[in-house]
């Protein structure tokens, strides 16, 4: 274990001794030994995670800029800046600090612009990274933690997001605050209390801008890198999955190495997704807070939105009715110590949707592990289509999510189609329940439509669009027959049946197995099986139809 | 590393459920290195390699962009020019990085080697190493003796799982208990009722029929702390009416003045202010989740959200005319919380 290792290597340019400086102290050679040529699988939906880490890096490289200029405090002032429709009026330091960044820091507007379009790209593509995830199948064994801490991320993105909306303390953000107030009231027992705590005192108080303030800047950007380092860890420890076609299974993985080409990629597009966000920094004014003028508990405009991401809960709020059929949904419980409220009408919608969307997000990958029974590791991804019941259940989520959405934009639904306000909110009520349902039928179809038609082609190759006439008289279409690479892409998937309940080893069924095999019905009872190379023999060889030779091409025949 | 083409050795190791392997087709292997024009054609190569070096190019043009901007620029107070010069740093910085990013990616596209190849994937955790690392904490365990001495096991439970408390209960200075704080607002006996923002107060014989004024109460403005907690409560809203169209409540008969009514301006669904007056159908509705209220039936909700009618404001005239309060709200205003009876 002692050896003193004695090199003899003396490099010979003064790049060179410095690097074999470092590497003797380091090892960084074996580090790229093990790196250098790391082999990564390349899709253009593998690049939504490129780029949420990629918006995230702005967003600290943006934040950082605009803390040296902001001022967290709540303290009155008077403006007097550059922007004269304000001159004299009263605000909060936080207001003013975020009007001088945007009006007399050169570059401080678009700063704000950067960080705050990138907050939107940031927590678009870590949801649509998930949605990837899902569809695909990426979850399954081993990368179930792996799940896990991209639905904290989701969160935390969130998070983020809100907080840093709420500095300005404008007029939107104050408002957003209170109805995160009202809703921290709704809380039984305990929601007073916290709504107190938060604020310091009564809403809206001196403290709240400047506690938002550490926890945008310090603590969740500090989590979200720790899961982003043990997010990025994983994904080392388990390679890329890739999809399926010629020469990939469960067993390798193939694509391109790391150095030089897709670390070239990956870095070149670090580049251009932060082009993309300065253009829209550029061209697209968002959040101009000097329109809105500084916090005030009185004014308010119709009309305005909050960022995209909130727009599912502040939708729930808006969707849930304060009476159902005449029962009124606020509730006074006598205690013997007195009365209390418990106001289901905000409580409800505030937990609910999201309590369902995340419980079923985080437990999904054990869900369908305890359905499959299927414990083997999985590095190749499905195509959607192969797995349709996991699809349409996703396709159900997304509808269930996008009409909570869809109703945080009642009002300007309303005035832009000129109908009622309440037809839309009765409307989307409705699709609340049956949108899910019907996404999840139509998906499903949708699904096994685009499997037969893959087995169609693999087994009858491709319509060419060419109409020929045989000699008695027929017109036929002639198809083009795959190469054994494409058709490997159609046929090369598992299409599992449903597994009935199997006894445990007393040999009994239990009732959970019951259940278990119930749902493993759900899933797999429509199913369309892979083609086999049997079937294709037998395409081959129908009778009905002449073999003609069109072209010269060995791999065309004619089929039906 | 492996090459092209292996795809076939490392077929069939899984079992598939359904199929058997007999019934499947063959993996055929990686396809083909399909030769791109750069790899064919040296001519080709040398144009991706100008290209590479125009994009490059850009980006040293956008950055000198960005500098012109930012001293070039003259910012004169008008919203016209801070938005000119965020436009030309905007479009600086977008082409600096797009220059570099593009440049990149199309010389590893056009110019870098693009066979893609095969490697295999290790076990995450080799049975091995199980067998080894449960060695291992045996080991470890046994030589702390915990299994053995449950007392310091115990003891140590219960030190650990105190110890945090402290932390939790610093928390408790966050912010005063609330008491009954939500239960009362500025208002009271013979306060004025006056313009937000102005001040000024407010004659009966100033508010017409179909006319909506926003209130507050007098010398909420001259407060010089808590101004904007007491603000975020005291907001009230004013409408004169047809005295026929009101419908109070036994109880209420004299809370308005000759049709003149006013309501909190809190929504009762989470506390936004309700701002919009509609006329004709003596409607309140909130900008936030919509909530509508009628005013001739006491603010009751008619549709959306929330629950609860808004909060009447009993009001009188004093001696010179001026519309006052009789009192504060008779209940909390604003959203609901557990304590609100
Ligand atoms: C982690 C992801 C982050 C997200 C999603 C996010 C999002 C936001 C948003 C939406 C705003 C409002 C911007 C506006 O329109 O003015 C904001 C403001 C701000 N953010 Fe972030 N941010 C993140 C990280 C950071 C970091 C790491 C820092 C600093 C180290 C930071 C510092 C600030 C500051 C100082 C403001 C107030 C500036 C102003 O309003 O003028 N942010 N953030
Ligand atoms: S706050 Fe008024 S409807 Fe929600």
């Amino acid at each position: 274990m002692s050896a003193v290792t004695e090199t003899t290597y003396t490099p010979e340019t003064s790049v060179g001794r410095i690097t074999n400086f470092v590497d003797e102290r380091v090892g960084g050679s074996g580090i790229l030994r093990e790196f250098g040529r790391k082999v990564f699988p390349d899709h253009w939906s593998f690049m939504f995670g490129e780029v949420a880490l990629y918006s995230f890096v702005i967003l600290l490289l943006s934040g950082t800029f605009l803390t040296f200029f902001f001022d967290p405090s709540m303290a009155e002032t008077h403006y007097n800046g550059s922007f004269v429709p304000l001159k004299g009026v009263e605000m909060s330091v936080a207001y003013n600090s975020s009007l001088n960044i945007s009006f007399d820091i050169r570059g401080g507007l678009f700063m704000r612009q950067v960080h705050h379009w990138a907050a939107l790209l940031f927590v678009a593509s870590v949801s649509v990274h998930m949605l990837r995830v899902f569809f695909t199948g990426a979850f399954r064994k081993p990368r179930e933690m792996n799940w896990v801490v991209g639905g904290v991320l989701v969160i935390l993105s969130m998070a983020a997001g809100f907080t840093g909306y709420s500095l300005p303390d404008d007029l939107l953000s104050g408002n957003g605050l209170r109805i995160i107030d009202g809703v921290i009231k709704s809380i039984p027992i305990i929601g007073t209390y916290i709504s107190f705590f938060l604020f310091g005192g009564e809403f809206p108080g001196t403290h709240i801008i400047g506690r938002l303030f550490t926890l945008h800047i310090l603590l969740i950007p500090a989590v979200i890198l720790l899961m982003i380092a043990i997010h990025l860890f994983m994904v080392v420890v388990h390679k890329h999955t890739q999809y399926p076609g010629p020469g990939r299974n469960d067993h390798n993985v193939v694509g391109y190495p790391l150095g030089p080409v897709y670390a070239a990629k990956a870095g070149g597009f670090f580049f251009i997704v932060f082009g993309v966000v300065a253009f829209m920094a550029a061209a697209f004014t968002i959040n101009p807070i000097w329109n809105y003028g500084p916090y005030d508990p009185s004014p308010v405009s119709a009309g305005t939105q909050p960022d995209w991401y909130i727009g599912w809960v502040d939708g729930a709020l808006r969707l849930m009715p304060g009476w159902l059929f005449g029962f009124p949904l606020e509730w006074h419980i006598p205690f013997p110590w007195g009365v209390n409220t418990l106001t289901l009408n905000v409580l409800l919608p505030a937990l609910v949707p999201a309590g369902i969307v995340f419980t079923v997000l985080f437990t999904y990958p054990w869900l369908e592990r305890w359905i499959t029974r299927d414990n083997r590791e999985h590095h190749v991804l499905d195509r959607p289509r192969n797995a349709p019941t996991r699809t349409a259940i996703g396709m159900a989520g997304f509808v269930f999510y996008c009409v909570l959405w869809a109703a945080a934009s009642s009002d300007l639904i309303a005035t832009h189609f000129f109908v009622s306000l309440n037809d839309v909110t009765y409307w989307l009520r409705g699709l609340f329940f049956l949108g899910p349902i019907l996404a999840f039928i139509a998906t499903k179809r949708i699904a096994l439509a685009l499997q037969r038609k893959d087995r169609e082609i693999a087994l009858h190759g491709r319509e060419t669009g060419r109409i020929v006439r045989l000699p008695h008289g027929e017109f036929i279409e002639v198809h083009a027959q795959l190469d054994d690479y494409k058709r490997y892409k159609l046929v090369g998937f598992e299409s599992p049946e449903p597994m009935p309940g199997i006894p445990n080893s007393k040999g009994i069924v239990t009732k959970s197995e019951k259940r278990r095999a119930a749902l493993s019905r759900f899933f797999f009872e429509d199913r369309v099986a892979p083609a086999t190379p049997a079937e294709l023999e037998a395409g081959h060889g129908h009778a009905e139809h002449e073999a003609i030779d069109p072209a010269n091409h060995d791999a065309k025949s004619i089929s039906h | 590393m492996g090459d092209h083409g292996d795809g076939h050795s490392e077929q069939g190791a899984v079992a598939k459920a359904g199929q058997s392997v007999a019934e499947k087709f063959q993996d055929p292997g990686i396809p083909p290195h399909r030769p791109r024009l750069a790899d064919k054609d040296p001519r080709a190569a040398k144009r991706a390699e100008r290209q590479v070096a125009i994009l490059f190019g850009i980006s040293v043009l956008g950055t000198l962009l960005f500098f012109w901007a930012y001293f070039g620029v003259r910012l004169d107070q008008t919203v016209a020019t801070l938005r000119l010069q965020n436009l030309l740093l905007g479009l600086g910085t977008g082409f600096a990085m797009l220059g570099i990013g593009t440049g990149i990616v199309h010389w590893a596209k056009a110019l870098m080697p693009d066979h893609e190849v095969s490697e295999e994937r290790h076990e995450i955790r080799s049975e091995a190493d199980r067998v080894a690392a449960v060695k291992i904490v045996d080991e470890i365990l046994d030589e702390t003796g915990i299994k053995r001495r449950p007392l310091i096991r115990n003891t140590l439970i219960g030190a650990v799982a105190l110890a945090p408390l402290p932390a939790i209960a610093m928390f408790r200075d966050l912010g005063p208990l609330p008491a009954n704080a939500l239960s009362h607002t500025m208002w009271k006996e013979g306060t004025r009722l006056v313009h937000d923002p102005t001040g000024t107060p407010i004659k009966a014989s100033d508010v017409t029929i179909g006319s909506a004024f926003h209130v507050i109460p007098d010398g909420l403005n001259e407060m010089t702390e808590g101004k904007l907690e007491a603000k975020a409560k005291a907001v009230v809203l004013l409408m004169r009416l047809n005295p026929e169209l009101l419908h109070p409540s036994a109880g209420r008969e004299d809370w308005s003045h000759d049709g003149i009514v006013a309501y909190s301006k809190i929504c009762t669904h989470v506390g936004c202010p309700v701002a919009l007056y509609e006329q004709q159908t003596h409607h309140l509705l909130c900008p936030c989740h919509q909530s509508t209220f009628d005013l001739t039936q006491e603010c009751k909700v008619i549709f959306g959200p929330a629950n609860r009618p808004l909060p009447q404001l009993p009001i009188k005239i004093d001696s010179e005319g001026y519309l006052v309060a009789q009192s504060d709200f008779h209940e909390p205003v604003g959203p609901s919380f557990w304590e609100r009876s």
